[in-house]
C-alpha cells in the first residue's frame, strides 16, 4: 500500500499541477514533495531490518508477456527512496530563488521525475524496471531542453541519444534473459536471476555488457562519460541536481541489484577490468576537475570522480565494498545537491561561474563561507563528515580485491582535497573583487537549505551506524548470490 | 453484412445529401454511422458469419479492424471537417472517404481472392480521386496521377498472381488454397511459387514497402494534408491487414517461398524510410517517409508467422494509427490548406504559439518513435517478442537500430517545437480540435497501460 502511494502521489501532483497550476506551482510541488517524504517516513518506521522483500505489490500487467507490475522494498531499495524523497523537497525548495517561466510544467515534470525514480528503485520486474528506467528520462530531457542554457539543443539531445542507447542494450539482454526463463517465461526477477545464473560462462560475458553498457552510461564510467560535464553545466540548477544527486545513482543501483547476481560469472570475468576503468575515470576527472575555471563544471568532473569510486567499490564484490557503495550513494547526493546549490548562489549574487573574477567571500559573506566549508569538507570526506565512512569502506572493499586499485584510488581522496581545497581558496579567501563586493549572506530559504545539509554531513558522519544497518541484511543476502 | 450495409448506405446517403441540402446534418450522420459501426462489430463477436457463399468471412480478426478502422476514419472525420468545409463539393468527400472505408472493411474481411480484388479497387479508385482533389494544385494531380498509375500496375501484378493460383488449384477461396498448399507442401509447382511472388510484389506495392515503395513520398506529399493522413493511417492498415490474410490463410505452408523475401524487403523498408526521413525538411515528407518505415516494422510481425502476430498487429497499427493521425491534424493545422505541407520551421515556438499542440505533436512523435512509456512503444516491443519467438533475432537487432536512427528525425520537431524561436501569432484551436487532440494523447497513455486488453482481443 505504502508502495503505491510512493508512486501515485507524486505523479498525481505532478499531473495536477501541469494541468492547474499556475504562479502557485512550486509551493504545491513542495507540500507535495514535503508529503510523499512523511510517506517515505512512515514506510522508514514500519520497515523490519531483514533481507525480506517488503512492501510488496504485484499485480499482473501484460500476462501473455509475463510482465507483472511488481515492486516491493527491501534495505538498499529504503536508502534509495530515503534519498530520492528527501533530495526532491530540497531540489524544489532551491528553486524559490529562480523565476522559471511556465512553473507548472517545471514543477510538474520534477514530480514526474521523481515518480519514475521511486519506481526504478522499487521495481522487481525487469520489464517494468526498464519502462521507469525511460520514463525517468524523458521530464529530464525536457528540463534541460526547455530551461537549460546556450547550446542546450545538441547537448541534451546527445545526453538522451546515449542513455537511450544503453536503456537498448540493456532490454535487449533483459529479453534474451527473459527468453531463457524456464516454465512460463517471465520477467520477474528472481526468474531472471535464475535464467542468467544457469548461463554458460561465454553468454553470460555477452549479457554483462548489455546490461553494464546501460548503467554504465547512466553512472557515468569512463569512457562513457562524455554527454555528463556539458549536460551537467547546460541545464538548469534543478536539473543539475536531479541529474547528479539522484539520477546517476540509478545506474549503480541497476548494477548492484540487476547486473552483479543476474551473471555472477560475467560480472567476475570482468570485474578488474570495470575497477580499472573507474580508477582511470577517477584520476582523469580529478586532474581535470584540478585545471577547471568554471566552478560548475569542476563539481561536474568532481561527480565522475567520486562516481567513479563508488563504481570500483561495486565491482570489488564484497560486503564493505557494496556497502560502502550504497552509503556513498546517499552522501554524495547530499553533498552534490549542496554543492550546486552554492554554485547556483554564487552565480546569482555574482553573475559568474569563473574562480578567477571571485575572492574574498570570505570577509563580505562569513556566514555563506563557512556553510560552504562544512560542505567541502563532507565532499573531500573528513572523518567526521558524510563522506568519510563510505569512501573509507569503498577503499577498504577495493584494497580486498587489490592492493595496486586501492593505492591508486586512495590518491583521488588527495587530489580531491586539492582541487576542492584549490576551489575554495580561490572563491572565497584572498582579496575581494569587483564581483563579490556586494555578496548577499543567504537568504532566508537558503539559509533553511543550508543549514539541513551541514546537519545531514555532519550527523551521518558521526553516527552512520543506523544507515548501514538498514541496508545490511539485504547487501549479504545479495552477496550470496554473486559468489 | 450489418457493418457492410451501414457503411456503403452512409457512403450513398452522404451523395444523396447534396441533392436534399443536408450537407449540415451530414457530420453528425456520419459520426453516429461510424460510431454504429463499431457497435456492430462488437455485436457480431464471435459468430463468425461466412456471407455470399463464403467470399467474405466476417471472423474476430476481421470484426476487430472493422472496428478499429471504423474508429480512426472517426477521428479523421471529426479533424478533417475544416479541411472538407474548406472545399467545394463537400458530400462527395465524405461519400469517397466513406466508400474507401467499405474497400478497407471488405479487404480485412474476404476470403476470396475475386474479394480481395474488388476491396482493393473500390478502396484504390476512392483514394486516387480523394489524391487529386484539389483540381487546381499541380502536384495534387501529380500525385493522383501518380498513384493512379502505380496502383493500376500494382494490381496488375496481384491479378497475374490470382490468375496463376486459380490455374494451379481452380479455386479462389482461401481455404481451398491454404489446404492445397499444406498438401502438396514441399513439392509446390513452379506456377504456384511464382503466383506468391506475383502477389506479393502486388500488395508490396500497396503497403508501400521497399524496393516498391517511390511512389509513396510523392503521393503522399503531393495529396491534400488530410488524404494523406487517411492513407497513410486506414488505408496502410487494410493493405497490411489484407497482406497478412492472404499470406496466413492462403501461403502459411509456402513459407520458404516468401519468407526471406520478406525479412529483406522488411529491412530495407526500415531503413530507407528511416534513412530518407532524416534528411527531409518537409514535415510532411517526413511523415510520409516514416510512414513508409513503419510498414517496415509491421512486415516483421508477418515475417515472424508466430501466433503473436495477429496481436502484434492489430495493437501496432491502432497505436501508429493514432499518433500518426495526431500527427498529420497538427501538421494541418499549422500548415493551413497548403498542399506542400509544412518545413519543420514552420514548427518552431510552436509551445509559445499553443502549448496543447506542442504537447499533441510532442506525444505523437515520442509514440512513433517508440519510446516508452507510449503505446507506440508497447507496439514494438509486440512485434519484437514476435519475432523473437519465431527466432528471428538478427531482424529484431535491425529493427531497434532503425528505430534508433528514427529517433534522430522525431525529435528534430520537437527540438523545433520546444527550442526554436519564431515570430508567427499564436494558433486559435476550436474546442472540436482540442478535444480531438485530447482524446488522441489519452488514448497513447491508455493504450500503453492496458495493452494487454487489446491484444487480448485478438486471441
Amino acid at each position: 500500500m505504502l508502495t503505491a502511494i510512493l508512486i501515485a502521489l507524486p505523479f498525481l501532483a505532478g499531473l495536477l499541477i501541469i494541468t492547474t497550476g499556475g504562479e502557485q506551482s512550486k509551493r504545491i510541488a513542495l507540500g507535495a514533495a514535503l508529503a510523499e517524504l512523511v510517506v517515505a517516513g512512515i514506510m522508514l518506521a514500519q520497515f523490519q531490518i531483514n533481507a525480506e522483500s517488503q512492501f510488496v505489490l504485484n499485480y499482473p500487467w501484460i500476462p501473455s508477456l509475463g510482465i507483472n507490475f511488481h515492486l516491493a522494498v527491501d534495505g538498499i531499495s529504503m536508502l534509495m527512496i530515503l534519498l530520492t524523497t528527501v533530495l526532491t523537497p530540497l531540489i524544489i525548495y532551491s528553486s524559490f530563488g529562480h523565476h522559471y517561466s511556465k512553473p507548472q510544467n517545471f514543477y510538474g515534470l520534477i514530480l514526474l521525475m521523481q515518480m519514475a525514480l521511486i519506481g526504478v528503485f522499487t521495481a522487481l520486474d525487469g520489464f517494468l524496471f526498464y519502462i521507469f528506467w525511460e520514463l525517468a528520462l524523458i521530464p529530464i530531457y525536457f528540463i534541460c531542453l526547455l530551461w537549460g542554457g546556450e547550446n542546450r539543443a545538441k547537448i541534451t539531445f546527445k545526453f538522451f541519444l546515449y542513455t537511450m542507447v544503453g536503456s537498448l542494450f540493456m532490454l535487449v539482454a533483459l529479453i534474451y534473459l527473459f527468453q531463457q526463463t524456464t516454465g512460463t517465461h517471465s520477467f520477474d526477477i528472481n526468474a531472471l536471476y535464475a535464467a542468467g545464473q544457469a548461463l554458460d560462462i561465454n553468454t553470460q560475458r555477452t549479457i554483462f555488457w548489455g546490461l553494464f553498457l546501460a548503467f554504465a552510461i547512466k553512472m557515468p564510467i569512463f569512457p562513457l562519460h562524455t554527454w555528463q560535464p556539458d549536460t551537467y553545466v547546460v541545464a538548469p540548477t534543478q536539473g543539475t541536481m536531479l541529474l547528479s544527486g539522484i539520477m546517476l545513482k540509478m545506474g549503480i543501483y541497476g548494477a548492484i541489484r540487476w547486473l552483479l547476481p543476474m551473471v555472477p560469472e560475467g560480472v567476475a570475468a570482468y570485474s578488474h577490468l570495470v575497477m580499472m576503468l573507474a580508477i582511470i575515470g577517477i584520476i582523469y576527472a580529478s586532474l581535470i576537475a584540478w585545471v577547471q575555471t568554471d566552478i560548475k563544471r569542476l563539481i561536474a568532473y568532481s561527480s565522475i570522480a567520486h562516481v567513479g569510486l563508488i563504481a570500483a567499490g561495486v565491482f570489488s564484490l564484497n560486503e564493505q565494498g557494496i556497502s560502502g557503495a550504497v552509503f556513498q550513494m546517499l552522501s554524495h547526493g547530499i553533498n552534490v545537491f549542496a554543492l550546486f546549490f552554492i554554485v547556483d548562489m554564487i552565480e546569482q549574487r555574482t553573475k559568474t561561474r569563473l574562480m578567477g573574477n571571485l575572492g574574498g567571500v570570505r570577509t563580505v559573506a562569513p556566514k555563506f563561507a563557512t556553510f560552504f566549508m562544512v560542505i567541502m569538507m563532507g565532499s573531500v570526506a573528513l572523518p567526521l563528515t558524510n563522506g568519510f565512512p563510505g569512501e573509507f569502506l569503498l577503499l577498504n572493499g577495493v584494497y580486498q580485491a587489490s592492493g595496486m586499485y586501492a593505492l591508486f584510488a586512495g590518491i583521488t581522496i588527495i587530489l580531491g582535497a586539492v582541487y576542492m581545497l584549490n576551489a575554495y581558496q580561490k572563491s572565497m579567501l584572498g582579496e575581494v573583487s569587483a564581483a563579490t563586493e556586494n555578496f548577499e549572506e543567504p537568504k532566508a530559504h537558503e539559509t533553511h537549505i543550508l543549514w539541513i545539509c551541514a546537519i545531514l554531513v555532519i550527523v551521518m558522519g558521526v553516527y552512520p551506524k543506523p544507515l548501514f544497518s538498514i541496508a545490511e541484511p539485504a547487501i549479504q543476502q545479495l552477496l550470496t548470490m554473486v559468489k | 453484412m450489418k457493418s457492410l450495409l451501414l457503411l456503403s448506405g452512409l457512403g450513398i446517403s452522404a451523395m444523396l445529401a447534396e441533392l436534399f441540402n443536408l450537407k449540415k446534418l451530414l457530420f453528425p450522420i456520419v459520426c453516429l454511422g461510424l460510431l454504429a459501426t463499431i457497435g456492430v462489430s462488437f455485436y457480431d463477436w464471435n459468430t463468425d458469419i461466412h456471407l455470399f457463399n463464403n467470399m467474405l468471412r466476417l471472423d474476430n480478426y476481421a470484426l476487430l479492424f472493422t472496428a478499429s478502422m471504423s474508429f480512426i476514419t472517426l477521428l479523421w472525420f471529426i479533424g478533417a471537417n475544416d479541411y472538407i468545409e474548406l472545399e467545394t463539393s463537400i458530400s462527395d468527400k465524405y461519400a469517397l472517404v466513406l466508400f474507401a472505408l467499405v474497400g478497407a472493411f471488405i479487404m480485412v474481411s474476404y476470403n476470396n481472392l475475386s474479394m480481395l480484388f474488388i476491396g482493393i479497387e473500390i478502396l484504390s479508385i476512392s483514394m486516387y480521386v480523394l489524391a487529386g482533389s484539389k483540381k487546381n494544385d499541380l502536384f495534387g494531380n501529380e500525385a493522383a496521377l501518380k498513384y493512379f498509375l502505380m496502383g493500376a500496375f500494382a494490381t496488375g501484378f496481384l491479378l497475374f498472381g490470382v490468375a496463376l493460383i486459380y490455374g494451379v488449384t481452380g479455386s479462389f477461396d482461401i481455404q481451398v488454397i491454404g489446404e492445397y498448399c499444406r498438401m502438396n507442401a514441399g513439392n509446390l509447382p513452379m506456377l504456384f511459387n511464382v503466383a506468391i511472388i506475383l502477389m506479393m510484389v502486388g500488395m508490396a506495392f500497396k503497403v508501400s514497402a521497399a524496393p516498391f515503395h517511390f511512389w509513396a513520398p510523392d503521393v503522399y506529399t503531393g495529396s491534400p494534408s488530410m488524404v494523406t493522413a487517411f492513407m497513410a493511417t486506414v488505408v496502410k492498415t487494410a493493405a497490411i491487414v489484407a497482406f497478412a490474410r492472404l499470406f496466413y490463410g492462403a501461403f502459411s505452408f509456402a513459407p520458404s517461398t516468401w519468407q526471406n523475401a520478406i525479412s529483406v524487403m522488411a529491412v530495407l523498408t526500415m531503413f530507407i524510410g528511416n534513412v530518407t526521413a532524416v534528411f527531409q525538411q518537409n514535415v510532411k515528407r517526413l511523415l510520409a517517409y516514416s510512414s513508409v518505415a513503419h510498414a517496415g516494422y509491421l512486415l516483421i510481425a508477418l515475417v515472424a508467422l508466430s501466433h503473436f502476430s495477429g496481436g502484434a498487429i492489430f495493437y501496432y497499427t491502432l497505436s501508429y494509427g493514432v499518433a500518426s493521425l495526431l500527427a498529420f491534424h497538427i501538421l494541418f493545422t499549422v500548415s493551413g490548406n497548403k498542399n506542400e505541407g509544412a518545413d519543420i520551421n514552420a514548427f518552431n515556438g510552436l509551445a509559445k504559439r499553443n502549448p496543447l499542440m506542442a504537447f499533441g505533436i510532442t506525444v505523437a512523435m515520442l509514440s512513433l518513435a517508440g519510446i516508452p512509456p507510449l503505446a507506440g512503444f508497447f507496439g514494438k516491443y509486440y512485434i519484437f517478442n514476435a519475432a523473437i519467438e519465431a527466432g528471428r533475432y538478427k531482424l529484431v537487432l535491425l529493427a531497434v537500430v532503425a528505430s534508433l536512427i528514427s529517433v534522430y528525425y522525431y525529435f528534430k520537431v520537437i527540438i523545433a517545437v520546444y527550442f526554436k524561436q519564431s515570430n508567427e501569432s499564436a494558433i486559435e484551436l476550436t474546442g472540436m480540435h482540442k478535444m480531438l487532440y485530447l482524446v488522441c494523447v489519452i488514448l497513447l497513455f491508455i493504450l500503453a497501460v492496458i495493452p494487454e486488453m487489446i491484444v487480448g482481443l485478438m486471441k
